[in-house]
Parts: C-alpha cells; structure tokens; sequence
C-alpha cells in the first residue's frame, strides 16, 4: 500500500504505540492493562508499520524472526515458574524484592512480572507471526 | 549418586558444543565422563560388595511422598559398571565409527543420556523414579534407533520399539502402582524385605503380570522379541550399547532387582522361567537364518537374554549364580562382537558373511579381538563364557524342572549359540578372501580399542575368576535377598557338565559346518517362517492407523460448520441437560431498569448482527461484525470494566485486519445451504444466545462468586502485591491456567505460520 498519509502516520505511530504499550505493561499490575494488552497494542503497532511499508521492512526493524518471540515468550514465562523452584519453594510461587530509589520511591520487581513480560513477548509474536504469513502470502 | 548421574545429563547437553570445538578429538574427551563415574564406583567397590549398600535421598515432591532415593548394591554396581565402562568404550569407538559426520554432535547428545538414564534406572530405589528413568531409556533409544531418520528403516524400527516398549512400560506403571499400593511403600529395599506378604496378597497376580509385561518388552522376551532385531537400523554403536549393557538388560534388572519382592512363587517360575526358555530356543533357532552380521548377534542377543530371564525365573541360589555370570560374560562379548562387526562393516562395506571371508590377513588385530569374543560365547576354556556356561549347565542339572527338559533346552539353544559364534567369526575370517566393496585395511585405534579390551577383560575373568567373584557374589546375594557365598571357578574337574560342554561345542561345529544346506532349507521355507509376531504387529499398526484415519475423516471433516454445529450442540446439551433437570433458580430481570442510551446501545450490536447475516458482501459482513464487537466493548466500559474494554477493541482491530487479509484470498460469495441447513443454523443460533441469556441471569443470583470476588480483592495486595485484581489473578494466582493458554497461542500460531508456508511452496494438501 503506497498511500503517503499512512506512511507518513505510521512512522510517527510505531514509536507512539510502543511507548504506550510499556506503559500499559508497567502499569498493569495496578490498574487496567498487564501483558496480553500491551502485547497486543505493539503487535497493532508493526502491523501498522507493515501495511504501510511492507513486511520486508517491517522484518529488518524487528530484527528476529516473529516466532522467535513466542519461544522468548514460553521461555520467560518457565523461567519464572521455575525461579522459585531453586529457592526451594514450590513451582510458580512469586517471589518479589523491594529495590530502594531514593527520593523517587521505591521499585517493586518480582517473578510475577517475568511471567506478565513472557505473556506479553508471546502475545506480540503470536499476533505477527499470523498477520504477517498472511501478509506475504 | 544424584550428582553422578546429573553430570552425565549435563556432559550430553554439552557434548555437541564440545564436539563442535574438538571435532577430532571429541570421542576421548566425552568417554572421561563415564569413565571417571566409572572409576569412582570401582573406588568405593569395595565398601559395597563387603558392607553395606550405599543410600542417598533427596526430597522430590514430599506432598506426594516422592523422594529421590538411590540405593547402590551388589546389583545395581555390578550394572553401573557395566553401563560407565561399556559406555566409555562405546563413545570412544562412536568417535571413530562416525569419524567426519556432521550429526556426531548430536549422537553423542543422545549417547550420553541414554547412559544417564539407564544409570538412573538401575541405581533408583523408588519404583516412581526407576519408571522415570525406565521410560527417559525408552525415549532416548528411540532416538537413538532412529538417528538416521532420512530412511523410513530406521524410522520404523524407532517407531516399533517405542510403541512396544512404551506399552510394556505403561502396563509396568500400573503394576508398580499396586505394588507400591499392596506393599504400602515405594521402596525396592522395603519391598524385598515384605515378600513374604506381597506373594501372599490376593493382588499379586495381577501387579507380578503387569511388571512382566514391562521387563518382558523390555527385555524383548517372546513373543516381544520382534522390535529388537528391528533395531539394528541403528548406527552400530547405539547396536553394540543397547544390546550388551543397557536397555535390554533393564528388563533382566528388574526381574533381578524384584526377585526377592515377588519372585519364587510358581506363578513367577512358571510364567518367566517357561518365557525365558521359549526366548533362549527361539531366539537361537531364528539367529541360525541370518547372514547379515548384526541380526545374527541380534537374534543371540534375543536368545542370551531368554536364557537370562529363564535362570532368574528359577530363582534357586545356583541359577541366580549362573545368571549374574552369564550377564557379565554376556555383556563382554557381545559388545565386543558387535563392534567387531561394525568395524568389519566400516572396512569393507558389506556386513553379509555369506559375501566375507578370508579377512584375517587384511585385519589380523580386529579379527584376533573378535575370534576372542566368539570363543567367550561358544563358551569355550579359558574364557569367561565357559565358566558361565558350566554353571548354567549345573543350574540346568539341578532344577525344579524334568532334567531331561532342562537339560535338554539348554544344549538345543547352546549348541545354537555356538554355531552363531562361528559364523559371526570364523565365517569372515577365514577360508578363502572374498572381494569386498571396500578393501580392507586394519581399523584404527578407536575402532579396535573397545573390542580389544572387552574381549581381553573375558579372557582376563576366564583365567582369574577370582577377580569379578566378589562384586558378582554380592549382585546375587541383592538378587536372592539373603546373603549367599560362591566360588567362581575354570575348571570344575571331569565331571558331567564338562561332556555336555563338550558335546555341545562339537555339535555347534557340525552344525556349522552344514551351514550351506541349512541356510538353503531355510529359504526355502522362507514363506511360512515369515510368520510370527512381527506381522502380528504390522497387523496391528495397520488397524489402528485405519481407525485413527476413520475416526479422523469423522471427527476432523475440514467443515468449518459442522465444527461450530458441534462445538454449540455439544455445549448446549452439556449446559442445558443439568440446568433443565435441577431448575432451583428464581430468574427476575435487574429491577434497576434499563437507561435509554443502554437499550440503544444493545439495539444496535443486534442490528450489526442481523446486517452480518444479511448480506451478501463478505466486507461488509465483516463490518457489521466490527461494529458487534466494538459495541460490546462499549458495553464493557458501561459497565465498569475498561481493560475487558480495551482487550476487546484490540482484539477486535487486529482480528479485523487478520479477517481482511484473509479475505482477499477467498472466492466469491455465494449462497451455497439449502433453505433446510440454513433453518437449523438459525435455530441453533437463537438457542445459543437464549442459554447465554440465561445463564447470566443466574449467575446473578448465585451467591457463590462473591466469596472469590472477597478472597480476591482481600489478598490481590497483601499475596500478589498489585491493585489489578484481574491482572494479579492472570499473573499470579491463575498463572498456571495462563501458562497454558499462551502456550496453546503458540500453538496455534505456528499452525498457521506451518499451513501457510505449505501452500506458499505448493506442496501437500492445503
């Protein structure tokens, strides 16, 4: 599709889209979003990318395959299911630490975001791995 | 124990990066693995076979009252020496056997835990974990037999002996359930010391027949025995492994390792040692019409594990002694003849020995190793496999059984025995050279060094028997349950077992030397001998792919309606059934009444709807049913659930773009049902949406999902530390349930990505 406006959106949007699906992601724990969404919304965002520029464009700023992502994804997730597991507490157990930031707060991080980030990472490369086969079809 | 056997796993998963950094040197430095396990069980030998066994426990899932127990014994020694000092051999001589090949990396990978496995499984003492192990064999020889997965041989062969050995292995699980259950405890040492009430247990029958099925498949016993000569497709370092220390002798294992448990009944003596008897004959009369090298040793291997199964089912002090003897001579010189044979198929090309001959003079150091092995097994003096045979002759003369049956088996299968010795050696050996594909050079060092030094270790035990006597007289005493002392001897004086020894050998040579017309009788009654549980398995795998296609072809019709028909009719019976016969709900409508812009809002998803089924446009369908989907997310946010909200128009936009792209690739609309099909559809419909309906309406008034509603919003803070609740129950609460979902995504879309690339290169059914 050579349209000029929806290149021209697109390229603005891609970046857009990204920054609020981290955003998304990092507040989902505590109001509405978390990983499926925020996978969604950046899949939407090279979606966009594609159908503007072209899967082959598209591939060469993602840089990995698609699928790679659903196996980053799976990954992830057993990774934190599994964490806990060394630390002698049962499989799936969340596990969190308080880092200290000073005067800007304190940053919670626990096995509980890995699984949401591996969600999110399988979510993203799921929805492209079909939209784009079907797009180089 | 645990650390050893870990290491191993580890070595595997390392081994194709290590042999990709040495290719050449890679087989050595993979064998230091097993051999320095192999070393360390050596050092503490001593300790063990004098005193007491060794015990390690680990927890496993203490909820269930798992642990990872290991117990090394006299018997489980005896075996994880066999299997760390065979293996090391076996990885040194796979180096220079697959020497250039590209997959090497990989062979060694599933080399190495093979071995891992095999000595899990003989070093467990929790029946739980020795199934792991019994199964990660069964699994790993799997890939193994089938490492040259480009031909359709070898893929069968794999094919066979999982489906045979897995079946042994799921009906054994179910034996060693109720042993557990009936014995009220897990453990193979607490097990043996209540034998006495296991026999006596009115279940003993039925869990004794379900372990046999698995040591019987395992130990391709008759009429099992098929999947095993299949096996040869492997390379034949997998053969010379398999068949001399591991897999098959798991089978043996257990049938040792349980003895003291279940054994001495005349169920056991009758149904094993009569099945290990059948083997041994069997298994030496099929061998006689072979030529091909390693199905010879193939079908012996079939018949020494007959003869194996048949001692240990008479279970009287003298025939355990001859068994843990002949397991060790067994181990020796079939490993050492197979690799024997492998390193004449290297050489020359062909492992037919009715087109070999005469190869001495081009590899006098193979064919010395390999001349020693044979003798081991045609039992001749000094070697080990003649103080094996004199005491299996001795058990045989001292049975429960009619002498004249057991004395009888036992030289008929022998004297097989001997004659496949001979031509396993002498055959390609001497007489006149004969022109091979290849010419013959002497192998290299890795090549000769496993024969050699198996076949000098039989002929080292032969002389010294006083060596192995100790670490054997303590398998046997694991074996029989209670302690027991036996002298290992060479020569036993001029008695009646030395003149069937002898008759035995110089019938063996005759039968040898009639070999021509033999093998001519033998094709001549090819027809009829092809029958037998080979094609009874064929048989069998035919059916069920039948079935499984027939059900197929029912179940997954490719019509995408009749999919949606059965799905909705299968739910709404499901659903509608209970709720028709156990009506206690009082249905009354919301009483806060309905705004203006909700009824409106609701009218037009229903107008999308009907606009969706109405049309004649594809593209417009899909529009009308955006705009379903975009107005029940609206509704969402109506109702106070903006992330169900914005889930939904995502999916709904990309869902859209998925349904365009597919569009463009479909044929033109048309109205194909009939007036009938369509009726049904609409009805079906309705009823669909009618039970959604309802079931809303009572799920409303149940009180029952306030209860998660307060243990949710209670705890989402303090247990999973975020304000989200829906967000913590995916992540942390439910995160199993999630878990699988994403991994079903994934799934489904590499189906997708899979069916597309087919039709992209045009190849196979769309």
């Amino acid at each position: 599709m050579k349209s000029l406006i929806l290149r021209a959106t697109a390229r603005f949007l891609l970046p857009l889209m990204l920054l609020f699906s981290v955003f998304l992601f990092l507040r989902g724990h505590n109001e509405p979003g978390g990983g499926f969404v925020a996978g969604l919304v950046a899949a939407g965002g090279y979606i966009l990318f594609a159908m503007a520029y072209g899967v082959g464009e598209m591939r060469s700023l993602l840089g990995l395959e698609p699928r790679s992502f659903i196996a980053l994804g799976l990954t992830g997730a057993l990774a934190s299911a599994l964490w806990p597991t060394l630390a002698g507490k049962p499989f799936f157990t969340g596990l969190w630490v308080q880092i200290s930031l000073g005067p800007l707060g304190k940053l919670k991080l626990g096995t509980p975001l890995l699984f949401d980030l591996g969600v999110y990472a399988a979510v993203f490369g799921v929805m492209l791995t079909i939209v784009v086969g079907l797009m180089e079809e | 124990m645990l650390w050893g056997i870990l290491a191993i796993f580890v070595l595997a998963a390392l081994a194709p990066w290590l042999h990709r950094a040495f290719p050449r040197a890679s087989g050595w430095l993979l064998a230091l693995g097993p051999a320095a396990l192999g070393g360390q069980y050596l050092f503490r030998a001593g300790e063990i076979v004098g005193g007491p066994p060794l015990v390690e426990t680990h927890p496993w899932v203490p909820a269930l009252g798992l642990e990872l127990a290991f117990r090394m014994d006299g018997l489980g020694l005896l075996f994880a020496l066999l299997i760390t000092g065979i293996g090391t051999l076996i990885v040194v001589y796979a180096g220079a056997y697959l020497a250039g090949d590209t997959r090497l990396g990989r062979f060694y990978l599933f080399l190495l835990a093979f071995l891992g496995a095999m000595l899990g499984l003989v070093l467990s003492d929790n029946i739980f974990l020795l199934f792991v192990f019994w199964e990660l064999t069964s699994v790993t020889s799997y890939l193994l037999i089938g490492f040259d997965h480009e031909r359709e041989a070898a893929r069968d062969a794999a094919l066979q002996a999982l489906l045979v050995t897995g079946l042994g292995g799921l009906a054994m699980f179910a034996g060693l359930i109720l042993l557990g259950q009936m014995g009220g405890t897990a453990s193979f040492a607490e097990l043996a010391a209540r034998g006495a009430m296991l026999k006596a247990h009115p279940l003993y029958l039925p869990a004794l027949l379900l372990i046999l099925a698995g040591a019987f498949t395992k130990s391709a016993q008759f009429p099992f025995h098929f999947w095993l000569p299949g096996a040869m497709e492997a390379p034949t370092p997998v053969s010379a492994f398999l068949h001399s220390a591991t897999m098959v002798k798991a089978g043996v294992y257990l049938l040792a390792r349980l003895s003291p448990a279940l054994g001495g009944t005349e169920a056991w003596t009758g149904i094993v040692a009569t099945t290990g008897a059948v083997t041994f004959l069997v298994g030496g009369f099929v061998a006689l019409q072979q030529s091909d090298l390693k199905r010879l040793l193939a079908y012996s291997t079939v018949s020494a594990l007959g003869l194996l199964t048949w001692l240990l089912g008479w279970g009287n002090p003298l025939a355990v002694q001859a068994g843990m003897t002949f397991l060790v001579a067994h181990a020796l010189y079939k490993g050492a003849l197979f690799m024997a044979a492998g390193t004449v198929d290297h050489e020359t090309g062909t492992r037919d020995v009715t087109r070999l001959g005469g190869l001495f003079g081009k590899m006098p150091l193979s064919g010395t190793m390999a001349l020693l092995a044979a003798a081991s097994m045609a039992g001749l003096a000094p070697l080990f496999g003649f103080v094996a045979k004199e005491l299996f002759y001795e058990a045989a003369r001292d049975s429960v059984w009619p002498l004249w049956i057991s004395v009888g088996a036992a030289m008929l299968g022998s004297v097989g025995t001997v004659t496949v010795a001979m031509m396993v050696s002498v055959e390609p050996f001497f007489g006149r050279y004969v022109a091979t594909p290849k010419a013959p050079h002497e192998a290299p060092l890795g090549l000769w060094l496993g024969p050699a030094s198996l076949a000098l270790l039989s002929l080292a035990f032969g002389l010294l028997p006083g060596g192995p006597q100790g670490l054997l007289a303590s398998a046997v005493t694991a074996a029989l349950g209670e302690p027991s002392s036996f002298k290992l001897a060479l020569w036993h004086g001029l008695n009646p077992t030395l003149a069937l020894s002898l008759a035995t050998l110089a019938a063996g040579g005759l039968l040898y030397a009639a070999r021509g017309p033999l093998r001519r009788a033998f094709a001549a009654a090819a027809g009829p001998l092809s029958y037998g549980p080979t094609r009874a398995y064929e048989w069998t795998l035919q059916a069920l792919k039948g079935l499984a296609a027939g059900q197929t072809r029912l179940l997954q019709h490719g019509y995408l309606n009749y999919y949606l028909l059965v799905f909705l009719v299968a739910i709404l019976a499901m659903i509608a059934w209970p709720l028709l016969f156990h009506w206690d709900f009082h249905l009354r409508l919301p009483n806060s009444g309905i705004r203006v812009y909700e009824g409106l809002w609701a009218a037009l998803i229903a107008c999308g709807a009907g606009v969706a089924v109405a049309t004649n446009s594809r593209m417009f369908a899909v529009v009308a049913l955006g705009v379903v989907g975009y107005g029940i997310a609206f509704l969402y946010l109506l109702f106070g659930a903006p992330d169900l909200a914005m889930t939904q128009i995502l999916v709904e936009t990309l869902m859209l773009i998925v349904l365009l792209l597919g569009l463009y690739h479909l044929p033109g609309f048309a109205k194909y049902s009939r007036p009938a099909s369509r009726l049904r559809d609409v009805l079906l419909s309705v009823a669909a949406g009618a039970l959604v309906t309802l079931l809303v309406l009572i799920t409303q008034q149940n009180p029952h999902p306030a209860r998660l509603v307060e243990y949710f919003s209670k705890n989402s803070v303090p247990l999973g530390q975020g304000r989200n609740i829906v967000n913590v129950i995916l992540v942390d609460f439910r995160a199993l349930d999630t878990m699988g979902e994403i991994t079903v995504l994934g799934i489904a879309a590499l189906g997708v990505y899979a069916l597309l690339k087919l039709r992209l290169k045009g190849g196979g059914e769309p």
